[in-house]
């Protein structure tokens, strides 16, 4: 049963090739894993990780999130000390953790955080799928939880990029907790007036989409990027029904009313700094008034 | 000028004369100068005798010309940085209502309005500017996230109808329109809704409950479309001229109904003659509106709402 489990969250999780992506040797060059052209490495990450030719979005690491969006010097980070323990003694958990922490050189699957983006103060999280398929435990989710909760008692908006396979098997019904957790707190910050945006990346699934990834303000998704609730297999198998090639895609999801865009990655900068212009009010800041012309005309 | 109105006709006639004349005037080199202007004297003359005395047909006409503007040139025109937003969150992306954020004379707000295609495909894709219950429901998760951020709300008004239809049924058209009515009643921000061109029943009103409600000139809101009525009181769409004369769909009578607060001028023969002039003149309107609500408390937003709405309607009480 549990090896079944097992399966079934790499199948909704993500592919091979995408654990390995962005892993490749430190040559000069990469290659496109849809098109196969080559580039040089320092071209593809001046693209933000986006292929030239087809314009696949490849994995994107949190630091390098991080940096391609933050004004330079502004970020700080929160809770890094937040270590991950074996709850439900499961053999080899932490090993595999440690794994990971070596190879990605991140301490969990998630980077919390503020900072400024063209001036605009806000709290972050970016959760990277490298680590343990980007999967929630009782860190990822106490982190976020954490963030969102800053957030709130600085009174600054609350921005989320996620990449997760789900919810961590390892860590069971405490897992599962996170996504109350999380979106408890969400609740709390948007009651007073907090502002979140969620920006789903490849692969967004399980119970991170069924919390927090869902509960922005606005929730958007770069473009190809897989999101959903069951994996595909898990899915054609129960229902024996073929599913459409577009299945679970941010195409398929806009389409569905699920998501309020798509964003390209270069233009998520710049959407993000228009909105977090836009959104500097709230109903507690009553005291401004509804509409003025003394800001002055544009033009 | 591909779309010429059957009223219209005798002003493009004689606007082709005088093209013809002035033609024969280059190529012959004969002076014709004399018979020109008195044409064009003419012409000034009947341009003004037929739009001053539009019937509430040829509003209707106006109001559903192909040309027209729409929320989106609207919003191009008066918007700054605005952002579109697509889904409802539960079913699907409704072509038929734009929603999105933007700056408006540097002050955010949320724009909500129906959008109508202005050729075959584009009404394809817009449904002919007929909302399902996606589209409603999009529209109120905005309108309420507006009222997180302490935005003013516009709408414009543009549909024949609520879209009529077994899909429509089963997602709920019905309670979608309601939810809208209620919860719109009840946003602590200013809504100014602007009719911009038909306002057809209850799937113009489910963006409609405004603090302020304008008209642009040619516009018509009602119960139902000429059609419609017509096909319900005589069993005959074919008398939709006669039912939109008797129905009182136009900004005059909704304004003499004591339904409206202005109505917006339009150039003349309509908004899709000079689409800058009209923005202009909704401009004018629009800020005018912002300013009157700018200071208003929550409470003292609902109160007005409330009286106005409660207001609305005639009978006699013995
Ligand atoms: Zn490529």
């Amino acid at each position: 049963m549990l090896k079944k489990i097992f399966s079934r969250d790499r199948q909704k999780g993500m592919s091979e090739e995408w654990q390995t992506n962005d892993n490749v040797p430190a040559g000069l060059m990469t290659k496109c894993e849809r098109c196969n052209e080559i580039y040089y490495r320092k071209e593809m990450e001046k693209n933000l990780f986006v292929c030239p030719n087809c314009d696949y979005h490849h994995h994107m690491r949190a630091w390098k999130r991080i940096n391609s969006l933050f004004d330079e010097g502004s970020f700080e980070e929160w809770d890094a000390n937040l270590e991950t323990t074996n709850p439900l003694n499961f053999p080899d958990y932490l090993e595999k953790v440690k794994k990971d922490q070596e190879k990605t050189k991140l301490k969990e699957a998630v980077v919390t955080g503020k900072g400024t983006i063209e001036g605009y103060e806000t709290a972050f999280a970016v959760m990277d799928s490298r680590f343990r398929m980007g999967s929630m435990g009782s860190v990822v989710g106490e982190k976020i939880a954490r963030a969102i909760e800053r957030a709130r008692e600085l009174n600054i908006p609350f921005i989320i990029f996620t990449a997760s396979g789900g919810a961590r098997m390892q860590e069971g019904v405490l897992s599962l907790m996170q996504m109350a957790k999380t979106s408890m707190a969400i609740k709390r910050f948007s009651d007073e007036g907090g502002f979140m945006i969620s920006i789903m990346t490849h692969p967004t699934t399980g119970g991170v989409t069924a919390s927090f990834a869902s509960l922005g303000d606005y929730n958007f998704a770069e473009p190809g990027a897989l999101i959903g609730f069951a994996g595909r297999r898990v899915i054609e198998q129960t229902t024996r029904e073929k599913l459409p090639k577009d299945f679970q895609t941010a195409e398929f999801l806009l389409k569905h009313g699920q998501l309020d865009r798509i964003v390209h990655r270069h233009d998520i900068k710049p959407l993000l700094v228009n909105l977090l212009k836009m959104h500097q009010r709230t109903f507690t800041s009553e005291q401004t008034p509804f509409f003025s012309l003394e800001g002055g005309e544009q033009d | 000028m591909k779309h010429i109105l059957e009223f219209e006709k005798p002003i493009y006639h004689l606007r082709e004369k005088i093209n013809e004349l002035r033609k024969i005037s280059m190529e012959s080199n004969i002076n014709l100068q004399e018979e020109i202007k008195t044409l064009e004297k003419r012409l000034a003359r009947l341009e003004k005798d037929i739009y001053s005395n539009l019937t509430p047909w040829n509003r209707v006409q106006i109001a559903r010309h192909q040309e027209r503007p729409t929320t989106l040139d609207y919003i191009h025109l008066l918007i700054d940085d605005f952002v579109e937003f697509h889904g409802d969150r539960y079913y699907g992306d409704d072509g038929a209502i734009v929603a999105g954020v933007g700056f408006y004379h540097n002050n955010p707000v949320t724009v909500i309005g129906h959008q109508r295609g202005k050729n075959t495909k584009e009404n394809i894709a817009r449904n002919f500017g007929m909302p399902h219950p996606e589209g409603y429901r999009k529209a109120i998760r905005h309108m309420k996230l507006s009222e997180k951020f302490r935005r003013p709300i516009i709408t414009f008004i543009d549909t024949k109808g609520a879209e009529p239809g077994k899909e429509a049924e089963e997602r709920g058209q019905s309670e979608a329109i309601a939810y809208n009515l209620k919860e719109m009643s009840g946003l602590k921000v200013p809504i100014i809704s602007i009719v911009i061109g038909e306002g057809g029943s209850g799937g113009a009103l489910a963006l409609g409950i405004g603090d302020h409600i304008h008209m642009l000139e040619n516009a018509t809101y009602s119960v139902i479309s000429p059609e419609g009525a017509a096909s319900i009181l005589w069993k005959d769409a074919s008398l939709a001229e006669k039912a939109a004369e008797s129905m009182r769909i136009t900004a005059q009578d909704l304004k003499e109904l004591g339904i409206i607060d202005e109505i917006i001028p339009e150039p003349l023969g309509g908004a899709h003659r000079n689409v800058e002039e009209q923005a202009k003149n909704i401009d004018q309107v629009l800020v005018k509106s912002l300013l009157h609500f700018a200071n208003f408390t929550p409470e003292q937003l609902l109160e007005q709402r409330w009286e106005k709405y409660k207001n609305i309607g005639k009978y006699l009480e013995l």
